[in-house]
């Protein structure tokens, strides 16, 4: 028997951990939150993704108890936490900057939460240097911040919010200050930390990867509301909005009409062009407008035109982005609709059979693209 | 060369502006009062040739210094100045740290407005400003008139020409020296850490405690040398607005300078008070190596 997958969001038997009930936040005229409700489940690692001043942050702030809803409720474990003042909340925050206290050394910032709980001193001693053990820190104790790396601190912050044993963590852009590769490391590390623990993490971020990489769950936000929630490979597979489609990962979008045929659809999209065909589980009116949103790694690029495809256009190759593993070739078909097809570099360079400026075919399956209502 | 010219430059400025000087103080104090001009003697006289150095540094001895030990009111002086110094630094630090921490929590269009308040009254020569505190505090001051016309006392207070008036004073005086620095150390402060500590458990008091006040202890320290140095030696407000009880040895070496005409005591006097401020002047200038140092 297969062990049991983690999806407590599709079981209706399972009590979420936290709550948010039609919740809106407004900064004098600016809706930063707009009327929101969700949930988010106990052992969830759970992303806020979205760009700048899409909300997340204030999302993550009300959770931590920086600002108070203008409307709505926000329940943690079924109680409502507005009337609970931070320093009382069962939730510890990583901040962005990370904010460990600069006078104070590595163990004593660990410790700081520790004695405001007034836990006995053999007790606090242990659990410093369980943390400083699960964030392999033991031989900077003594250091202050100033004197170790970026990552370091980084550790250490994770370290001092994980030592009172809360509820919910938050973390705010937690791997923002790092460089790519230390980054796709730590990545790794707070999710082994976060099995660990068994503790459930809601993060903040900007980055789509990092966000895809860690989180059980992604919820996309733009301008104070949720756009999609859902598991890192259905948002990416299974995008409900040209937004979402677009804002995670390579994409591209053809607009035309949908019309139903059979158990498929054909789009029309530009004149002189053949139909495409794509399946949906939407229904589609006749003559309805549409987006078909497809993924550049589900285009197949040939010089011949492929036989039994429900979709091949011919197009020029009008630009190519070598990235070393893969390639991706822009295709300018005759009416100035320009699709991304990306292939893998299995053979040399030099080996290539196209270039700039050749008329390839393009073609990919009626279930390749996603076709999203107009 | 340009490097050694670059250093040269302020090292010219110390020897010609204080080392030069305080030789000359110092020559004075090893010296006799006379009836001339100047009223001391030796005097170098280079006509005689080496046989005239010789009797120059002859003549100087230590009797000054001595006859300082012999008369208590100087040691007197010199301790009563420590404690008005002190006491004054400590108000100073009670008044001045709240408007500093008022001025870095202001909104940020608020806080050049309120920086230029706290320079404005520099703009007004220090003695007019002085003056017009006896104005304030006398029996028929300002002070007392509106204490009185409220109804609050029957009887004018006494604080002019007392040590409370010289506190007054002091404190006015030397708040910016007290605020700017506090201010500065608080201004750099990252509010996300009171946010973490909040977060962490504490209120907003324990917070302030174990936050604000440790980030901000090299301000305080250097706000509290900025007005004890200059207070130690402090002349012009324990003599217009303290009393005849006032010590302080900035107003004893004013009178031996003047008063009695005794140059060469009051340059021992002068010697003395800043032997005693060396060590308050070298902890404040590693307390700024040390910031820069973190700054760093």
């Amino acid at each position: 028997m297969a062990e049991k997958v983690f999806e407590p969001w599709n079981d209706p038997n399972e009590k979420p951990l936290i709550q948010f009930q039609n919740v809106t936040k407004r900064f004098g005229d600016f809706t930063a939150i707009d009327n929101q409700s969700f949930d988010i489940y106990e052992q969830e690692f759970f992303a806020l993704l979205g760009p700048s001043g899409c909300g997340k942050t204030t999302l993550m702030r009300m959770l931590a108890g920086f600002e108070t809803p203008t409307e709505g409720t926000i329940l943690l474990g079924g109680q409502d936490i507005a009337p609970i003042p931070p320093n009382k909340r069962a939730t510890n925050m990583m901040f962005q900057s990370y904010a460990l206290f600069p006078h104070l050394n590595i163990w004593e910032n660990i410790a700081f939460g520790l004695k405001r709980d007034r836990m006995a001193k053999p007790d606090i001693d242990a659990r410093v240097d369980e943390m400083l053990k699960l964030t392999r820190l033991e031989k900077f104790a003594k250091r202050k911040p100033h004197q170790i790396s970026g990552g370091q601190r980084q550790r250490v912050a994770l370290a001092r919010a994980l030592a009172k044993a809360p509820k919910l963590l938050l973390l705010d852009e937690p791997l923002g200050a790092l460089d790519a590769k230390l980054r796709q490391d730590t990545q790794f590390e707070l999710m082994d930390i976060q099995e660990k623990t068994g503790t459930t993490f809601v993060i903040v971020t900007h980055d789509q990867e990092e966000a895809m990489t860690v989180a059980s769950r992604v919820a996309v936000m733009d301008h104070g509301q949720i756009i999609q929630a859902d598991t890192p490979a259905r948002i990416y597979e299974m995008p409900e909005s040209v937004y979402v489609a677009d804002f995670i990962g390579d994409v591209t979008i053809i607009s035309g009409t949908a019309t139903p045929n059979g158990d498929s659809n054909d789009i029309t999209f530009a004149e002189g062009q053949p139909t495409l065909r794509a399946k949906s589980e939407r229904r589609f009116a006749k003559g309805q407008a549409c987006h078909l949103a497809i993924r550049p790694e589900k285009v197949a690029i040939s010089t011949d035109k492929p036989a039994n495809t429900p979709n091949a256009l011919q197009g020029k190759i009008l630009d190519i982005a070598y990235l070393g593993n893969l390639s991706t070739y822009h295709v300018e078909l005759p009416n100035g609709q320009i699709i991304k097809s990306q292939a893998a570099n299995t053979r040399r360079l030099s080996a290539r059979p196209f270039t700039w400026e050749d008329d390839v075919w393009l073609s990919w399956s009626e279930t390749a693209g996603v076709l999203l209502e107009g | 060369m340009r490097r050694v010219t670059l250093i040269a430059v302020p090292y010219l400025w110390l020897l010609a502006l204080f080392l030069v000087p305080f030789l000359i103080v110092l020559k004075i104090s090893l010296s006799d009062t006379e009836l001339a001009i100047p009223p001391y003697t030796p005097t170098l006289d280079f006509s005689v040739g080496w046989q005239g150095i010789k009797d120059f540094f002859a003549a100087l001895d230590l009797e000054n210094f001595e006859f300082l030990t012999t008369d208590d009111l100087y040691w007197k002086a010199y301790l009563s100045s420590l404690k008005i110094a002190s006491i004054a630094t400590f108000l100073t630090l009670l008044v001045g740290y709240p408007i500093a921490y008022g001025m870095a929590n202001a909104p940020d269009h608020w806080r050049p407005t309120l920086m230029m308040l706290i320079i404005l009254p520099f703009w007004t020569s220090f003695l007019i400003r002085v003056y017009s505190w006896m104005g304030i505090l006398s029996n028929e001051g300002y002070l007392n008139q509106f204490l009185m016309s409220i109804g609050l006392i029957s009887e004018p207070l006494v604080i002019l020409n007392t040590n409370i008036a010289v506190y007054i004073g002091i404190i006015y005086t030397y708040l910016p020296f007290m605020i700017l620095p506090i201010y500065s150390a608080l201004e750099r402060l990252d509010a996300s850490l009171l946010e973490a500590a909040e977060d962490l458990g504490c209120s907003r008091l324990t917070a302030f405690w174990l936050v604000t006040i440790p980030l901000s202890k090299n301000g305080i320290i250097a706000g509290c040398f900025l007005v004890f140095i200059p207070t130690l030696g402090e002349f012009v407000i324990p003599s217009l607005l303290g009393g005849s009880k006032t010590l302080m040895i900035g107003k004893v070496l004013w009178e031996e300078f003047f008063n009695n005409r005794d140059w060469p005591v009051a340059s021992a006097v002068a010697v003395i008070l800043l032997l005693i401020l060396i060590i308050p002047i070298i902890l404040f200038q590693r307390n700024e190596q040390k910031q820069r140092e973190i700054d760093g």
